[in-house]
């Protein structure tokens, strides 16, 4: 029993760090000691986790001692101990990163703090099994987030998070709008309950309207197609770090709540759910590749492929075949692995140059060959080229188009592959081939390896994952086994002790 | 300056009382309405009667206090009521109560959740205070 207290961790362990951290305001020095140490236990606990998912299978924990529908349950399975795992990771890393990246008028301002609550939100997100609990996870991640967001108090960043907060608490009232509903017709909210008792009542169409209502409140955090308008320029506002927090975390926890609530509550009536969800999805890649391929700004490109990728991992799931919810598994991680590296390194790209106009680069390759080939890695896993990291997932994910039947899913997201690599590809040629950019200060070589390290250590690990591909295979079908077989869930939960 | 005479009179005796009573919300949280939160914020606003009658820099004074580190003290209390079920061997947040003989106050339940609630309490008038300190001090 007491183990079971070990999945809880994931949440309180940055939530105790977060606080230590508020008691050393101006201290940047402990800040910094105290938040390393804090991210590699975190790793750790985080591995501990998947280890004992894996070989015990999924764990639950009644919070506070109360039993299944009544309490709180969080609830581990393969899916949320992976990305919980991932999340740590990366949280590691761009910490890393922070050190140099961010700044002291930040650092002075409970920068650390507010990023381990940013974890905090992200992992409690993963692990809850409670819709409600959700919602309170959601806020405590968004809350971070406008923190971010605004930190440092620039023209941009204020006008941006003016925008990113309106959209954020519309969507979570619609949240709370949707909850209310599910609530007075099922009377629950533990979420195995809710999937057992509309089994029962096999979802009635009023169930399959709060079912949209949730897609739209988890579409907006998610950014699907009708609903990314905030995000390419609430993303273009934040330092680098993090906007590689946001763009390697925040929507995919949106992407994850679909994945559950479409995996676990509202899936007997799939031919409406599930085609209107893969509809929506071909369109988000459709609009993504045209924001990747139009503009001629580093962090644009990045920020639209996050779009694209939503679309393709949302699209795995609106399928509901064993191939596709592997492959959209498989792609969730690396998406956020590479993502993160992606905007490290973007991030390192404006450092040197001061700029993100990619017409104002050229020719870094002569002077930062490891920046360079890092990225170059980077960029053909991003467009799944095969011995990395994005290619187990597309074609997965390809291999479901086909067995559903598809055509026109194989067709966009085989084109949009194409797209993304000729977008990132575009950054490779025009930022570092070519004459180096006029610059009149400096053609100084700067020293760049403490914010190029994390970056680097985020791509090593997602060629691992692209190689060993066969070895993380057998940690995601375990999870696909209990996402296509909700009663496992539900027993474990319901059942359990 | 206009004179607060009797503002500040009033204010003396009153906010004692406000004190006294969000104490007795707080504490009673468990039987009657009430709890760390109303409790929190009926202080914050005997502070805040305080800060109408004199000015920032007297009641700066009267409590040496920063209210961030209220906050995370608060928050800690609770974080650690949370995870210090842990060394019981049981599930988090699990809360453990029993009876006790006190002198003075005799047969009382005692209950780790108000340690909780004391978490509470002292965030709500951490934040409370914090942010009309700031928009306060603002120029």
């Amino acid at each position: 029993m007491i183990m079971n207290n070990l999945i809880l961790m994931p949440v309180i362990w940055p939530l105790l760090t977060g606080i230590i951290l508020i008691f050393f305001g101006k201290k940047v020095g402990i800040q910094k000691v105290l938040s390393l140490f804090s991210s590699i236990i975190g790793v750790i606990i985080a591995a501990t986790v998947v280890y004992r998912v894996y070989h015990d299978g999924m764990i639950t924990l009644a919070v506070g001692s109360w039993k299944a529908p009544f309490g709180i349950i969080i609830a581990a399975d393969m899916l949320a101990a992976l990305l919980v795992l991932t999340t740590t990771v990366i949280g590691a890393a761009i910490l890393l990163y922070s050190f140099t990246g961010v700044g002291k008028d930040r650092e002075h301002y409970y920068y650390y703090s507010i990023f381990q609550f940013l974890l905090v939100g992200v992992n409690g997100a993963f692990l809850t099994g409670d819709l409600f609990n959700l919602f309170v996870f959601f806020e405590v991640m968004l809350m971070a987030s406008y923190v971010l967001l605004v930190l440092g108090g620039t023209k941009i960043q204020l006008r941006e998070t003016l925008k990113y907060i309106i959209v954020n608490v519309l969507s979570s009232a619609l949240f709370v709008i949707s909850v209310a509903y599910l609530y007075s017709i099922v009377g629950t909210l533990n979420m195995a309950q809710l999937s057992e008792r509309i089994a029962e009542v096999n979802q009635p169409g009023i169930v399959s309207v709060i079912a949209l209502s949730f897609l739209v409140v988890f579409g907006l955090k998610a950014a699907i197609f009708p609903l990314f308008f905030w995000l390419p320029g609430a993303y273009y506002a934040p330092p680098i770090p993090v906007i590689a927090l946001f763009g390697a975390l925040l929507t995919k926890v949106g992407v994850y709540s679909i994945f559950r609530t479409y995996t676990l509550i509202f899936y007997h009536d799939q031919f409406f759910t599930h085609t209107f969800l893969g509809a929506l999805s071909l369109l988000t890649i459709i609009a993504g590749v045209i924001g990747a391929v139009a503009y001629w700004d580093v962090k644009k490109i990045i920020i639209y492929n996050i779009v694209i990728a939503v679309g393709v991992i949302t699209y795995g799931i609106s399928l509901m075949n064993d191939q596709a919810i592997a492959g959209s598994i498989f792609y969730l991680i690396h998406d956020m692995l590479i993502k993160a590296a992606l905007f490290l390194l973007v991030g390192v790209m404006m450092k040197i140059t001061g700029t993100s106009d990619l017409r104002k680069m050229g020719g870094l390759i002569k002077q930062y060959p490891y920046l360079a080939w890092t990225f170059f890695i980077a960029a053909i896993s991003l467009a799944g080229i095969p011995p990395f990291s994005g290619f187990a997932g597309k074609l997965l994910i390809l291999q479901g188009a086909v067995s559903a039947e598809s055509y026109v899913g194989l067709a966009v997201i085989l084109l949009s592959s194409l797209m993304v690599l000729y977008s990132v590809m575009r950054i490779f040629i025009y930022g570092f081939w070519g004459k180096p950019a006029v610059t009149k200060e400096q053609p100084v070589k700067q020293s760049v390896e403490k914010l190029l390290a994390p970056a680097i250590l985020l791509v090593t690990i997602t060629i691992f994952y692209g190689v060993g591909t066969e070895t993380v295979y057998s940690y995601i079908s375990q999870a696909v086994e209990t996402i296509l077989d909700p009663d496992i869930y539900i027993n474990t939960v319901l059942g359990g002790e | 300056m206009k004179n607060d005479l009797i503002l500040q009179t009033i204010t003396k005796v009153a906010v004692f009382i406000i004190l006294l009573f969000s104490i007795s919300i707080f504490l009673g949280g468990h039987y009657s309405p009430g709890g760390g939160f109303v409790g929190g914020l009926m202080t914050s606003a005997a502070i805040v009667l305080l800060l109408l009658a004199y000015d920032l820099k007297t009641v700066a004074n009267i409590l040496p206090v920063d209210y961030k580190l209220v906050i995370g003290a608060g928050l800690l209390i609770a974080a650690l009521t949370v995870a210090g079920a842990m060394l019981f061997n049981v599930p988090m947040m699990t809360h453990a109560y029993n009876y006790f003989d006190l002198p003075i106050l005799g047969k009382t339940s005692l209950h780790t959740a108000v340690l909780f609630d004391l978490g509470v309490y002292l965030v709500v008038v951490g934040v409370t205070m914090t942010i009309i300190q700031t928009i306060g001090e603002d120029e």
